[in-house]
């Protein structure tokens, strides 16, 4: 690693539902199995994360149940997750993942701009496009898949933009000289339609939103770079996505898929590498501790996986942060890997100079280094 | 107690009364032009709001629900506050901010899935430890529509019929995980028991729900369900189906008359007579002495209805611009534009016959001797809604209600935000506890415990399921045929 990819500094950010990324890790939290689905349960692992320096928590959703079989089967809502943490806490970004297929566009912007209120700008939005029969089924809707799903998916975070653009920032004027709260010139309609060529149910938003702009002007949109790949952002500049999250069945593939992405978006969007962890901990080293979880459920994860010390961890990540813009992390149980994380590895990231700073009250754009975006209908009204 | 003797059926008061407080997001009635007034979006106002209403043991903080912008003559309406979260979200926020006042969403039934907004709910309930209730509302026309995928696709006739099917949905998603369905240790063979969670299944005329339910239930089984509708359909739904209606008689005659029906339908249901809550929508408007208050009522009217908005309101009758007219004149002699009122839209007015209405108007506001000014806020301020005087008289004219059961509390819009409790938390709250009719602590942890409503028992519906998904399936299956 060269003395420049050093002054690289990135961010971490930790993936916090549940009792952790293995399907066994109830079985090693340190609380009962109910106390899982608790605001306290939110409180406690939102401020661990936040202590430890972490820049970003996001909570895992979709519209089923998690898990199924022997593990966890309940699973509260990430968007209410996160905005439960935004008062509680001062500068972690919280991202709750959310569906955009089976779920109404007008709510789905409306609750993430809300998030953004209640988190002092701290939010962002994890796109899920989940389509099997069972999730439409829930909703009374057909199967949504392949290409369908990315179309599905892009045109939900174009209503949102759109959305979050209807009113101006200075829409509210409050003006007691002439009685109006709002300048109506600085409201727009969306007016948006999913065209001719849309795949599954055409449907139309009328707007504006029932909320004024958000703090950020734009929350950051993240998108898992399957979805990306097939439509989501065949024009990064068109498609809305701030931030792509890769994953790869091993480490070395990892770093091969970043540096492809980075060189192909030419810095358009943020690249996060996703990775599993696996910490020697309470005297047993990292692999017993995955023997002892699979011998009840075997763990299948679709992400490059490190098992071992903190040490090892330590070099991993300083240079994949070199690489990558961030690095978001899924521990086998939060309980057990979150606290050796907190005392090994991020104090030596930051010791390195390989960690962003975390600033209190900055907003989500700002830790992603992006503006505040100006309003696309700004110059359509004046 | 003649008074209470007449409400029958075994209704029996409380002799309590609960406070609930409104934070109106939309609507003409919350001053902003007052420097004290604060922002309606930033989350600080809420939680000024909810942390005062929970120092003055408060039952329950409300928030509407907004599904499309106010229009008034085609374009958004610019004189009254607009814009607010989204209920869930926001409650969610507060519920990490406060420990025992409830959070009440309001949420419509026609422009949600009932499988999504059961588990949303039922989140919320869980996050705040059995504090969550939903307040039911319909919608039914395509204007609310636009913004949604499924437009405009219920009749006005249909809606209650729909939202009494999407509660009964509702009700069963919340009664499908058993009682202690989750393992008590992690040694157990399963996260939780097998046969533990039952699918439900609902094949409707406008939706159908398969759906496995994620969430178990609450310190308090499940949302308390509040409903507000005032129409012979809406009172039987809630007599049917509400823990509490959010009512619009709070005058103590109207509100004995309200609660007499509501006993009656309840118990018609076969619910007993004490079953369902009533708490209606009130204004305070208080100060140390009756003259005071007077006077501050004033301030509060001119502030609520200032010319521009005494104009726009004959406007949304009128159907045209208003605006050459003086607010302080009498009422335009020109003629509406349309036969039918055109209301200003997502406000709640309702279409009248415009000239006959024009007619009327002038005719009344001629033999009274008023403005423009003067008869809009007539028209527009509920006389009947506001409680107006020195902290001791309204406590004594609240005993009252509390004694005879004529209520069981009241759903409080404050005219400010966000510091619009403070004088009821700090003056009339001791004022009604000195008198022992408003409770001195939470009477335990849940909303359900705060209200002194009892705990649901399992729904039939939901035995059915238990008992065999071979009946639903053949039924299911039929219904494709």
């Amino acid at each position: 690693m060269s003395a420049g990819d050093q002054a690289r500094a990135g961010f971490l950010a930790l993936e916090l539902d549940g009792d952790g990324a293995h399907p066994a890790a109830w079985r090693a939290a340190r609380h009962a199995p109910a106390d899982l689905l608790t605001g306290e349960r939110v409180r406690s692992t939102v401020l661990a994360a936040e202590s430890a320096g972490f820049h970003v928590a996001t909570f895992s959703d979709g519209p089923l149940s998690p898990g199924g079989g022997a593990d966890i089967g309940g699973r509260l809502d990430a968007v209410q997750r996160a905005a439960f943490a935004g008062p509680l806490t001062r500068s972690i970004v919280l991202v709750p993942e959310v569906d955009t297929v089976y779920t109404e566009p007008f709510h789905v912007a409306t609750q993430l701009a809300s998030l953004d209120y209640v988190s002092g700008g701290r939010a962002g939005w994890l796109v899920a496009a989940g389509g099997t029969e069972r999730e439409g089924a829930a909703v009374g809707r057909d199967i949504v898949d392949g290409a369908a799903l990315a179309l599905e998916a892009a045109a939900s975070v174009e209503v949102s933009r759109r959305l979050w653009d209807s009113w101006e920032d200075d829409a509210v004027i409050r003006d007691v000289e002439t009685g109006r709260y709002l300048d109506v010139d600085k409201l727009h309609y969306a007016d948006f339609e999913t065209g001719e060529d849309f795949p599954g149910a055409g449907y139309s938003v009328k707007g504006p939103a029932i909320i004024p702009r958000p703090l950020q002007g734009q929350l950051p949109v993240l998108a898992p770079a399957g979805l990306v790949a097939t439509g989501l952002a065949a024009d990064n500049s068109a498609a809305g996505i701030d931030a792509v999250l890769i994953s790869a069945p091993s480490l070395g593939q990892l770093a091969a898929a970043v540096d492809n992405l980075r060189e192909r978006s030419e810095g358009a969007v943020a690249v996060i590498a996703e990775i599993d962890v696996v910490l020697d901990a309470r005297g047993q080293s990292a692999a017993e501790r995955v023997a002892q979880l699979d011998a009840h459920t075997p763990w299948h994860s679709t992400r490059a996986r490190y098992t071992g010390d903190a040490a090892g961890l330590v070099e991993l990540l300083a240079d994949v942060l070199a690489k990558a813009d961030g690095v978001r992390l899924h521990p086998a149980v939060l309980d057990v890997d979150l606290d050796e994380l907190s005392r090994l590895v991020l104090p030596e990231l930051r010791r390195r100079g390989a960690l962003a700073p975390v600033v209190p009250d900055a907003t989500f754009r700002e830790l992603l280094g992006l503006g505040r975006p100006a309003n696309r209908y700004a110059s359509v009204g004046n | 107690m003649s008074e209470n003797q007449e409400i029958g059926h075994g209704f029996k008061p409380s002799g309590q009364l609960q406070f609930g407080i409104f934070f109106q997001g939309v609507n003409s009635g919350t001053i902003w032009k007052a420097p004290e007034s604060g922002s309606q979006t930033e989350f600080d106002s809420f939680r000024r709001l909810a942390q005062t209403a929970e120092r003055g043991l408060f039952a329950a903080f409300f928030l509407g629900e907004g599904l499309r912008l106010r229009e008034h003559l085609g374009r958004p309406h610019a004189l009254d506050v607009a814009g607010r979260p989204d209920a869930q979200t926001m409650l969610a926020a507060l519920a990490g901010v406060t420990n025992k006042i409830g959070l009440v969403a309001t949420q419509n039934t026609t422009y949600n899935d009932p499988a999504h907004l059961a588990h949303r709910l039922s989140s919320l309930d869980l996050i705040s430890g059995g504090r969550a209730a939903w307040n039911v509302v319909t919608t039914d026309n395509a204007w609310t529509g636009a913004n949604f995928r499924r437009g405009g696709y219920l009749d006005h006739a249909d809606r209650y019929t729909h939202a009494e099917a999407f509660v009964e949905t509702a009700k069963r998603i919340w009664d499908a995980w058993d009682g202690h369905a989750i393992s008590g240790s992690e040694t157990a063979p399963a996260w939780q028991a097998p046969g533990s969670v039952r699918r439900v299944r609902h094949d409707g005329r406008h939706y159908s729900v398969d759906y496995t339910p994620r969430l178990p239930r609450s310190a308090q089984y499940r949302p308390v369900l509040f409903q507000a509708g005032d129409s012979p359909e809406g009172r039987d739904f809630a007599a049917r189906q509400a823990d509490v209606i959010f009512s619009a008689h709070p005058a103590y005659d109207g509100a004995v008359a309200f609660r007499r029906d509501i006993v009656a339908r309840t118990v018609r249901a076969g619910r007993g007579a004490n079953d369902v809550k009533i708490m209606p929508a009130s204004e305070f408007i208080l100060a140390a002495t009756p003259s005071e208050a007077l006077e501050k009522k004033e301030w509060v009217r001119s502030l609520q209805i200032g010319p521009e908005q005494a104009l726009a309101y004959l406007e949304q009758f009128w159907g045209r611009e208003l605006s050459g007219y003086d607010p302080d004149g009498p009422l335009p002699e020109i003629d509406p534009v349309v036969v039918e009122t055109s209301e200003t839209r997502g406000s709640g007015f309702h279409g009248a016959k415009a000239r006959q209405l024009a007619d009327q108007w002038r005719a009344e506001a001629k033999d009274k001797g008023q403005s423009i000014r003067q008869f809009v806020s007539g028209k527009t301020s509920r006389v009947d809604a506001t409680f107006t005087g020195s902290y001791t008289d309204v406590a004594d004219t609240l005993a009252r209600y509390a004694q005879t059961g004529a209520v069981d509390g009241f759903n409080i819009s404050p005219w400010l935000v966000p510091s619009g409790l403070d004088e009821i938390v700090n003056h009339l709250v001791p004022e009604l506890q000195e008198r022992g009719v408003y409770p001195t602590e939470y009477a335990g942890h849940t909303l359900r415990e705060h209200l002194g409503l009892p705990v649901p028992v399992r729904s039939r519906e939901a035995d059915d399921d238990a008992a065999g998904g071979l009946k639903l399936e053949l039924a299911v299956g039929q219904q494709q045929l």
